[in-house]
């Protein structure tokens, strides 16, 4: 059933180092003037595929899919999504991509039925398809029942759930999702991985980043696993763990990258 | 029902029509916003205008039916007539009683003491007779003694004495001036009211439009970037300039009706607040021609408001920070505002008109005082035209900014 792999996105040498202020500097205890999020990353996807960026926390893994999504730009190296770079051609990068993180809010005054009619403008969607697509997707969140109730009364889990079905709105083919399940309850967060699952069988690639072992055991295809910025290791999910557990490996990498465990 | 292709050009209308009426509609579905920005700012002005004028003239008015008590020592005869006639009513006392008097005058119970010179009307009489042996003495005399702190008394003392001064220069004129029921002041009603306006409401008017403008900018701006709303439409093939400008023309449309409102409220408090206004002095006073004008004017002045507070707010991490960044503009703007009320006419120089915010302020005391010159008004329209495209171009490349969006 599944179409064969091609490779959707390929990202190579990106980096990042951020200035850091007076203030930041205070706050994490260091004289650094200077922080490098992401140092060289390269990894690719494919379609039919969930990608995972394992790492620890501050590891880089929000930085990288920030950089995919055009919200910020690499100092160096770049990143073909859909064929689009994202330095030269961030626009059209954006029309494919959905990108999803716990950081993006949707305003607490709208309903999630307006909401979604204005991001489908925003992506110049054609009326009747972003009315079949919001259809079966409130339908299959169970969205439609709370479809006119201003998102700032919304439980958490729902509110979730709207923003997952609006970055969908333009049914991109590539959907990035920064820690999928934070701050979600089992149940809910059931349903968002299960879709991912089901997005992926519709031959769509997904990126999201995580630091749960068990997630991307359940769920990715590939992972690469990120330590200070840098890509130590990036395969299959076989490949990686090499017979070991998940959880096993990436200790062994840490260690060996950034010394003892403190 | 045609597809719309998502060519660049139906995209980029759409999406800034789709920013636009999401922000209208944030504002006009929420009743308190819309209470607060436009109903109240005019029904608070009409009020407090109102309130603050009828305590002004409190100061200044007793009540009708009022009798001022008045006490008199040797009152002439012939004054008596005039007198009556201006509503004072005399009781005439003996001189053992001026002690007792004044007392009860300093405690505000009695109003005014007459104290004429013994023999005042036979010695007023000898003078006007021209006896020369009268005019080398000390001439007869009045004393009028009163309260100041109580307005009852200083009215009452302000009529004696225009009767007394009245009654002198009657009986014995040296010259006269302004004697005479013809009009002196031959300023036309019309230029008289327009002098009024111009001086009180292009300061005002500024005061409204700017407060208007921070009530709504740094709440759209910082606050979408401080719940972290505006990052969510950065994602999306909208572009930067769409965003910035749906976001500046919708705001300025919203602060251009809390200024309207004001501005209503102006017009129909000025009346209460200024006791009377000369005759005229009421909207009519403009042509339509007039208003057209001034709402141009407004209306570009706003843009450059909403243009300048955008940037601020879309640098400030909070509204709160927003508030107060936006604070010194105020204070200037202020400033430029109060110059107003010491122009006696517009600026003639077109040069001034470059400048933002103060050709606003000579273009209104122009519109108000019939002096504005149509090209002034023109050059002022066109530089706060382009003083709100480079602030929209200043907020795209802010909006583009990973440093304003994701600010530390
Ligand atoms: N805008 C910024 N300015 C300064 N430093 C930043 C900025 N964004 C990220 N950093 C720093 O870059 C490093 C990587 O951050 P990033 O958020 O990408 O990590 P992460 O892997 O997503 O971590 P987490 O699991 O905690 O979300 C961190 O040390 C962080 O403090
Ligand atoms: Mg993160």
């Amino acid at each position: 059933m599944e179409k064969p792999q091609e490779e959707i996105l390929r990202a190579t040498g990106l980096s990042k180092t951020f200035r850091l202020s007076a203030k930041q500097q205070k706050i994490e205890r260091t004289k650094d003037r200077e922080r490098v999020a992401v140092d060289q990353l390269s990894f690719s996807a494919y379609s039919n595929e969930i990608y995972g960026l394992l790492g620890p926390n501050g590891a880089g893994k929000t930085t990288t899919l920030r950089m995919l999504a055009t919200l910020i730009k690499p100092d160096s190296g770049d990143a073909l999504v859909a064929g689009k770079s994202i330095v030269r051609e961030p626009e059209q990068v954006r029309a494919h991509i959905g990108f999803l993180t716990s950081e993006l809010k949707l305003e607490d005054f709208f309903t999630p039925n307006y909401l979604f009619d204005f991001f489908a403008s925003l992506h110049a969607v054609v009326p009747e398809r972003a009315a079949a697509q919001k259809k079966a997707l409130f339908e299959r969140f169970g969205i439609d029942e709370f479809a006119e109730v201003k998102v700032g009364n919304l439980s958490t889990g729902m509110k979730q759930k709207a923003s997952l079905v609006i970055s969908l709105v333009h049914d991109p083919d590539i959907i990035i999702f920064d820690e999928p399940t934070n701050g979600l309850d089992v149940i809910t967060a059931k349903v968002v991985t299960d879709y991912l699952y089901e997005l992926r069988g519709q031959g769509k690639t997904i990126i999201l980043s995580t630091h749960i072992f068990s997630l991307v055991e359940r769920l990715c295809d590939r992972v690469g696993i990120i330590i200070d910025g840098r890509m130590v290791a990036d395969g299959s999910l076989a490949a990686i763990c090499q017979g070991k557990c998940l959880e096993e490996r990436f200790f062994d990498l840490y260690v060996k990258e950034a010394g003892e465990v403190a | 029902m045609g597809i719309r292709k998502p060519t660049a050009n139906s995209k980029a209308q759409s999406g800034f029509m789709a920013v636009m009426k999401k922000e209208l509609k944030r504002f006009f579905t929420d009743r308190r916003m819309v209470l607060t920005t436009i109903l109240f700012p005019g029904l608070m002005i009409y009020l407090l205008y109102t309130v603050m004028g009828s305590a002004l003239s409190s100061f200044t008015t007793v009540d009708e039916g009022y009798v001022p008590q008045v006490y008199a020592v040797g009152l002439p005869g012939s004054l008596e007539p005039l007198t009556g006639s201006a509503g004072l009513e005399f009781q005439a006392i003996d001189e053992g009683q001026v002690d007792a008097i004044k007392e009860s005058i300093q405690n505000k119970e009695a109003d005014l003491l007459l104290v004429f010179s013994p023999g005042f009307a036979d010695l007023v009489a000898d003078r006007l007779a021209g006896k020369t042996d009268a005019l080398g003495t000390t001439p007869p005399s009045v004393e009028l003694y009163f309260n100041s702190t109580r307005t009852e008394s200083s009215n009452a003392y302000g009529t004696m004495a225009g009767i007394l001064g009245a009654y002198k220069d009657a009986s014995f004129p040296l010259f006269t001036v302004n004697a005479g029921d013809q009009t002196f002041d031959l300023a036309s009603e019309r230029d008289t009211a327009g002098f009024l306006f111009s001086s009180l409401l292009p300061m005002l008017m500024m005061l409204f439009l700017f407060s208007g403008s921070m009530a709504v900018a740094p709440e759209s701006i910082s606050g979408e970037k401080e719940r972290g709303t505006i990052a969510t439409m950065l994602v999306t093939p909208l572009k930067r300039w769409e965003l910035a400008l749906g976001k500046v023309v919708s705001i300025s449309c919203i602060a251009l009706l809390g200024g309207m409102s004001s501005f209503i409220g102006i017009m129909m408090s000025l009346p209460n607040l200024l006791g009377s206004l000369p005759e005229g002095a009421n909207a009519t006073l403009y042509s339509f021609g007039d208003y057209a004008l001034l709402l141009l004017v407004i209306l570009s002045t706003v843009l450059v408001f909403i243009g300048f507070i955008s940037i601020i707010s879309a640098w400030a991490k909070t509204v709160k920070e927003a508030g107060s960044l936006v604070m010194p503009l105020m204070i200037l703007v202020m400033l430029v505002g109060a110059m107003a009320m010491f122009s006696q006419s517009a600026q003639q120089g077109l040069l001034f008109y470059l400048i933002p915010v103060y050709n606003s302020v000579q273009c209104m005391v122009g519109i108000f005082s019939f002096t504005s010159a149509p090209l002034a008004v023109a050059v002022t329209i066109g530089v706060n035209l382009l003083v709100s495209a480079a602030c929209v171009f200043v907020l795209t490349k802010m909006l583009s900014s990973e440093k304003v969006i994701f600010a530390r």
